[in-house]
């Protein structure tokens, strides 16, 4: 979330698109309630199903699965086309003036440099015009033909209200409505927070989706204002400090772009990563990525990462490729892989196509599950029916099963969605033998140093050098980490503009990343977290809920990433001057002297208005970007694709171009391709989802909640069930081109057919949580049927929009 | 204790009257149906509170789980489709006792100490004076009370007695994510409502109103509802419930006279039952227990 | 006196003869008006955060016990937090329910392995596990590790042995975690973020 739970009190319209927080976040949801009681805000949602969130919508549209493009295409082209903008704030704090490369072309749905071999796009196009000191050039007029708002201009004027209808079925007079509420907070003192989650993510132009929004947001000005921003609601407890710290193959801690084959060596590594200042007087925070990652070397290696042996560079591995869940599996599957691990994780029934995901584990020597419940993936091996039909003597992977705490049995910290960090307590002991990740992962470590000492073997030196200064070796405590993520001073840390005076004393915990040099004189385990231990002690167990402003800020609450700043981007809520655009809810000013106010300013503090430094710090340009040079794998402008399963066999924005049906740049396997379904045998567009009463694939073994929602059922349309002679509580099958489930029908009024391009689309909804391990009643997994196939930029699989075939069971 | 559940107002089937003097604040539960999600947060609370656990039943193509009140699901949201004007509505309605200021439950129960009304308005069920007789279930116009087949005993939302008692409010209320529950002064309730009404009415329901229906004195239970002059579309909400006549009549007005009265006829069935076996019961109870066992 | 509701209707034959049999003293029990005893009383009471989605809303959990050498703490009850500013003392229907996750029935209680091709688990020490598994991933490693890649640029990679992390683990988990495996050069490594 660049905003963050309770900020959502503070917003005039809740777009709701890509997600359901009613039944996914049903408590961060309440502030939509509140806003709607004090604020009289208006709740609209856009989603295939009337859901739980529609049920208290003030505004409800249907739409297509896997069209969010097209729709929100169509947004931005009213926005403009009606000009529905927030002017000011897209001229100074967005690069509409920018000027891009003439040779940047669109054509029948295909940017220039595309290589259809590679499934890939050669970029050099994609970029901006440069002046001879190597700053964008820019257009302050924005009517240059080649500026990024006349680019964008003409790139949306094809998604008008009848193509918008014809793509996703939306009727025109529902979107045009949706499209008054939206543009409703062009006005500077309106804002309108978006809430979005995995009905976005889970799309294989999932990341394009978002952009959309982001282009939409910065356009009507809600970016950095109280009750704006673009929010991710996140999935699990902690999957956002996960991600911060990096628990994925293509970042180390704070997002620091982890060393591939490209990298030889530590200079050829940050030269790349630490870029130059696009526009001048630009903050260009990135530019510190020499400090951050220095500091995460000397963490890690400590004495051993010196300057003669460039930091230990040579100890962090180089990545070869892709390394996400679905190429992991991919290459298990092919027999590439030897062993796997198992942490909190239940992949066979939470990654795509069920079937590969057990073949693939069968071709393990070894597999380790790390748990605190006996999850369906440690079970793979075993029959259960028709749920998992295995033979256990033709499976020879070896599988451990190691019992873990859950969240009660030990202290640590979780990172919500709104970026805050929080400590929790420790209630009681972890039943029988079980024991927290921590230990298990350090008794594991320390088992492999004691053996590689004795032994030797290939390449010890990371495994014996790697700091270990934890009092207990065997059990590193959460304080401990704590502090050693905040990090600390190696060495006086001095003011550069005075070196007669010390900052931080050698030794102390670090206040903030301020503090990070890149000479070896400092420890941080995570850039991002510097200030959650500082040396005022633990500031992530703050417990003072007090909110001088009535924005809930909270700022004496836990700790929030970075510095504690609660609204990211909140230099852009006030004006160029440094006036809030809305001075009934303002989150940062300028004092006179400082930025001040509600929240920890982004922005240097004494970074006066004349001097013109722009709010989007982390962006070399200092503005938004509605075009987005060379970052995305599909094209700088978000374009509409079909799901790779789609109902119409080809994409109505262009009929005649195959290559531009689904995403041109979307990653797709051997034999995955071939197992795409077609609509002639499979007519109906499935997409998955949670439901309130459940957790992912954990509450199906919580008695309660199996009491709540005990089974797998199958959402349909009244009319499709007409047709297929299916009444309510009837058992159906759903077959994909990769296998069935069954489940009970729910037969709905909540579930529309849609009139898309000429013809009737039905949607068939279906519930994750199920599988043949838990207190619910044992069941089919629901990701039996979906296609492996993931977003062109995060490969996260298209488990929203795929195809399948309904009957009676 | 401004909430004390333990100063009571009625007892059932008992003729010394309750003590009278103090003054202690009706309390109430508010469920805005306009702002309630049918998360079920109140049903898991509930259960988790209570220390009862429901059945893992099945899934009957619906949303509703478990499908029905039962002696350990003493709240359930009841989820409904409405299409009007062409506009679809989720209504989601949580039912459980409304703890009736009049409650027929208590007035038909026959069973001394079973059924106890506090002054504060709740009407708690007291299992270890209930004989399972079912009364309160006919007594019931809203169809609350369930009788365990495990002891034969009613049960039904204590509206958490347990913590009023201690100043906390119940455990359904507490959770409720979105707050649609509302938990105070049954007065604070009502103001509450008329606000939620006039936003409602802003938002074009123009018949949002408060259900706190008179013809069972009032409930310490209340609904905002957006149709208030339709309470049915909310999975059948009595439009003007009341007690049974006949419980009224019978188990109201007359039964202290009454009970003196066939203090002698009962003593004699006693005696009959005793030493020459049961009597035939009345046809019609015996209908309503078959059919109430039967469910 | 125990009776079942039909047997007290045929010894009443009629509904109202009740009341006037407990009026006479016949009544099963006597009609004593007390609630449920508060069950939190004295229990403890400790903060923590729900580990299901990423509002983390702050939960009280209450455990039998004071703590004391002897005594075992057992969760008897879990609600919100009020001071948190995020849930103010609310919970969903995951969160209001998390005794029964805590307590489930499918909490695994001690390492077991499954050796290849068999149909059952079997029960092993911490110690066995350890030793097993460190067994596999270091002859793999050995095995498998890539120093240089076919360009000779140094690469220390171990791609063979792969790892999806928890998103339900703490920060300070998840970095010994991540810091341990760069450690060990493992490359294919993800975690639930994406699904």
């Amino acid at each position: 979330m660049t905003n963050h739970w309770v900020d959502i009190k503070n917003a005039d319209v809740v777009f709701v698109m890509g997600g359901n927080p009613a039944e996914a976040h049903p408590c961060g949801f309440k502030w939509v309630i509140e806003a709607k009681k004090n604020r009289k805000a208006k709740l609209v949602v856009v989603d295939p199903r009337f859901n739980r969130t529609a049920s208290v919508a003030d505004y409800y549209a249907p739409i297509r699965p896997g069209t969010d493009i097209a729709f929100l295409g169509g947004v931005i082209n009213y926005l403009l086309a009606n000009d529905k903008l927030h002017h000011d704030y897209v001229k100074a704090y967005t690069n509409a003036s920018f000027l891009i490369d003439e040779g940047f072309k669109f054509e029948d749905g295909i940017f220039s440099g595309y290589d259809e071999a590679k499934r890939a796009y050669g970029k050099d196009t994609w970029k901006y015009q440069f002046d001879k000191d190597g700053f964008a050039k820019v257009d302050e007029t924005l009517q240059d033909p080649n500026c990024v708002f006349q680019l964008l201009k003409k790139h949306y004027s094809r998604y008008t209200p009848e193509t918008v209808s014809k793509v996703c079925g939306t009727p025109k007079d529902a979107f045009l409505k949706v499209c008054e509420y939206i543009a409703s907070t062009a006005a500077p003192d309106r804002t309108m927070t978006n809430l979005y989650a995995l009905g976005w993510t889970e799309h294989t132009v999932g990341s394009q989706n978002i952009r959309c929004m982001a282009i939409i947001q910065l356009l009507l000005g809600n970016m950095g204002m109280a009750g704006g921003g673009i929010n991710a609601l996140r999935g699990h407890a902690n999957v956002q400090g996960i991600t911060d710290f990096a628990l994925y193959a293509q970042t180390l801690p704070g997002y620091l772009s982890a060393p591939t084959d490209a990298d030889p060596d530590r200079a050829t590594y940050l030269g790349k990563r630490t870029p130059k200042a696009l526009r001048p007087g630009q903050m260009n925070f990135p530019q510190n990525f020499p400090k951050w990652f220095t500091s995460l070397c000397k963490t890690w290696y400590g004495d051993n990462a010196t300057k003669d042996n460039d930091f230990a560079y040579d100890y962090l591995p180089k990545l070869s490729g892709a390394s996400d869940v679905l190429s992991i599996f991919n290459s298990m599957y092919e027999g590439k892989m030897t062993g796997f691990f198992c942490q909190g994780f239940n992949p066979l029934a939470s990654v795509a196509n069920k079937k590969k995901v057990g073949d693939a584990l069968a071709k393990l020597k070894y597999m380790v599950v790390i748990d605190p419940l006996a999850t369906d993936t440690s079970e793979f091996w075993k029959p259960y029916g028709e749920f998992n039909a295995v033979d256990p003597a033709q499976i020879p992977t070896e599988v451990f099963r190691l019992p873990a705490n859950l969240f009660a049995e030990h202290a640590g910290t979780f990172t919500n969605s709104g970026r805050v960090v929080q400590w929790r307590w420790k209630a009681v002991d972890g039943p029988g033998d079980s024991k927290d990740d921590t230990e298990i992962i350090a008794a594991l470590f320390l088992k492999l140093k004691e053996m590689y000492a004795k032994d030797g073997g290939a390449f010890p030196e990371p495994i014996q050098k790697l700091t270990w200064a934890y009092a207990q070796p065997a059990k590193p405590s959460p304080e401990e980490l704590l502090r050693e993520i905040n990090g600390k001073a190696l060495a006086d840390v001095l003011d550069p503009k005075d070196p007669t005076k010390v900052l931080v004393k050698a030794g102390d915990q670090l206040p903030s990343f301020a503090m990070l040099r890149d000479d070896g004189s400092t420890t941080c385990g995570n850039w991002i977290y510097c200030g959650v231990w500082s040396q005022a002690g633990n500031n992530s167990a703050r417990r003072d809920p007090s909110d001088p402003s009535g924005l809930g800020q909270t700022l004496n609450w836990g700790f929030a990433w970075p510095v504690n700043r609660r609204i990211l981007y909140n230099r852009a809520s006030a004006d160029l001057a440094g006036k809030p655009w809305d001075p009934k809810r303002p989150v940062l000013r300028w004092t006179g002297t400082a930025w001040g106010g509600n929240d920890v300013p982004d922005m240097r503090p004494d970074a006066k208005p004349e001097e013109n430094v722009m709010p989007f710090i982390m962006n070399p340009e200092g503005v938004g970007r509605l075009f987005s040079r060379e970052l995305m794998a599909e094209g700088p402008f978000p374009e509409h694709y079909e799901p790779f399963e789609t109902p119409l066999d080809k994409n109505p924005m262009h009929p005649n171009n195959p290559k531009a049906t689904s995403n041109p740049a979307a990653r797709v396997y051997k034999g995955d391709m071939e197992a795409f379904g077609k609509a002639k045998d499979f007519p109906y567009v499935a997409t998955t989802y949670r439901l309130t009463e459940h957790f992912h694939y954990w509450t199906k073994q919580s008695t309660i909640n199996a009491i709540m929602q005990p089974e797998q059922f199958v959402e349909i349309g009244e009319e499709l069930a007409q047709e297929k002679g299916i009444k309510a509580g009837d058992r159906v099958k759903v077959r994909s081109n990769r296998g069935f489930i069954r489940g009970v029908a729910v037969v709905t009024k909540r579930i529309k057919a849609l009139d898309v391009d000429g013809r009737k689309v039905h949607t068939v909804g279906i519930p994750t949580h199920f599988g043949f391990k838990g207190a619910t009643k044992p069941g089919f997994i629901t990701n039996t049927l979906t296609p492996f196939v993931g977003d062109a930029n995060t490969q996260t699989p298209e488990y929203k929009a795929f195809l399948v075939n309904i009957e009676k069971a | 204790m401004a909430l004390q559940s333990l100063d009571i107002k009625q007892r059932s089937a008992t003729t010394t009257p309750a003590p009278q003097a103090r003054q202690t604040i009706e309390v109430a539960k508010l469920i805005d149906v306009s702002a309630c999600i049918g998360c079920k947060a109140c049903q898991v609370a509930c259960m988790e509170w209570n220390d009862v656990r429901d059945e893992v039943g099945h899934n009957v193509g619906v949303y509703d789980n478990p499908a029905d009140l039962t002696e350990n699901s003493w709240t359930v949201m009841r989820f409904s489709e409405v299409e009007q004007n062409n506009k679809l509505e989720w209504l989601i309605r949580k039912d459980g006792c409304m703890h009736c200021a009049d409650p027929g439950c208590l007035k038909a129960c026959p069973a001394p100490g079973a059924i106890i009304q506090y002054a504060n308005g709740i009407v708690d069920f007291h299992q270890e004076n209930c004989i399972g007789c079912g009364y309160c279930v006919s007594g019931c116009p809203f169809n609350v009370p369930r009788i365990s087949k495990k002891d034969s005993k009613a049960y039904k939302c204590t509206l958490c007695s347990d913590r009023v008692a201690v100043n906390q409010a119940p455990a359904c209320v507490k959770a409720c994510p979105t707050g649609a529950i509302q938990f105070g002064s049954k007065e604070d309730m009502k103001d509450y409502a008329a606000k939620r009404v006039t936003d409602l009415k802003e938002r074009g329901f123009d018949k949002a109103g408060l259900y706190d229906p008179a013809g069972v004195g009032g409930t310490h239970v209340m609904y905002v509802l957006h149709h208030a002059d339709q309470p049915n579309l909310y999975s059948g909400l009595p439009v003007n419930p009341s007690i049974s006549p006949l419980v009224a009549l019978w188990k109201g007005a007359t039964k202290p006279l009454a009970t003196l009265a066939l203090a002698g006829v009962a003593l004699g069935s006693l005696f009959h039952y005793v030493m020459k076996g049961p009597n035939e019961v009345s046809k019609e109870i015996e209908a309503e227990v078959e059919k109430e066992d039967a469910q | 006196m125990q009776m079942n509701r039909r047997q007290f209707f045929k010894i009443c034959s009629a509904g109202l003869g009740g009341s006037s049999i407990a009026v006479m003293g016949f009544s099963p029990t006597a009609a004593l008006a007390e609630v449920r005893t508060f069950k939190l009383a004295r229990a403890t009471e400790t903060r923590n955060i729900c580990p299901y989605c990423s509002v983390s809303c702050g939960v009280l959990i209450y455990s039998t016990g004071d703590k004391s050498k002897n005594s075992q703490g057992e969760i008897i009850h879990i609600e919100g937090d009020p001071d948190n500013p995020v849930n103010r003392g609310t919970l969903c229907p995951k969160g209001a329910g998390l005794r029964d996750m805590v307590q489930s029935a499918n909490r695994l209680k001690w390492p077991e392995v499954r050796e290849a091709g068999s149909n059952e688990w079997k029960r092993i020490s911490w110690n066995e596990a350890i030793e097993r598994i460190a067994k596999h991933m270091k002859a793999d490693r050995d095995k498998n590790f890539v120093a240089q890649n076919k360009d000779g640029v140094t690469v220390n990679r171990w791609p063979t042995t792969g790892f999806l992390a928890s998103s339900a683990a703490s920060n300070e988990a998840g970095y010994l975690t991540v810091k341990t495996l760069r450690a060990l050069g493992i490359t294919a490594l993800d975690t639930q973020a994406r699904i």
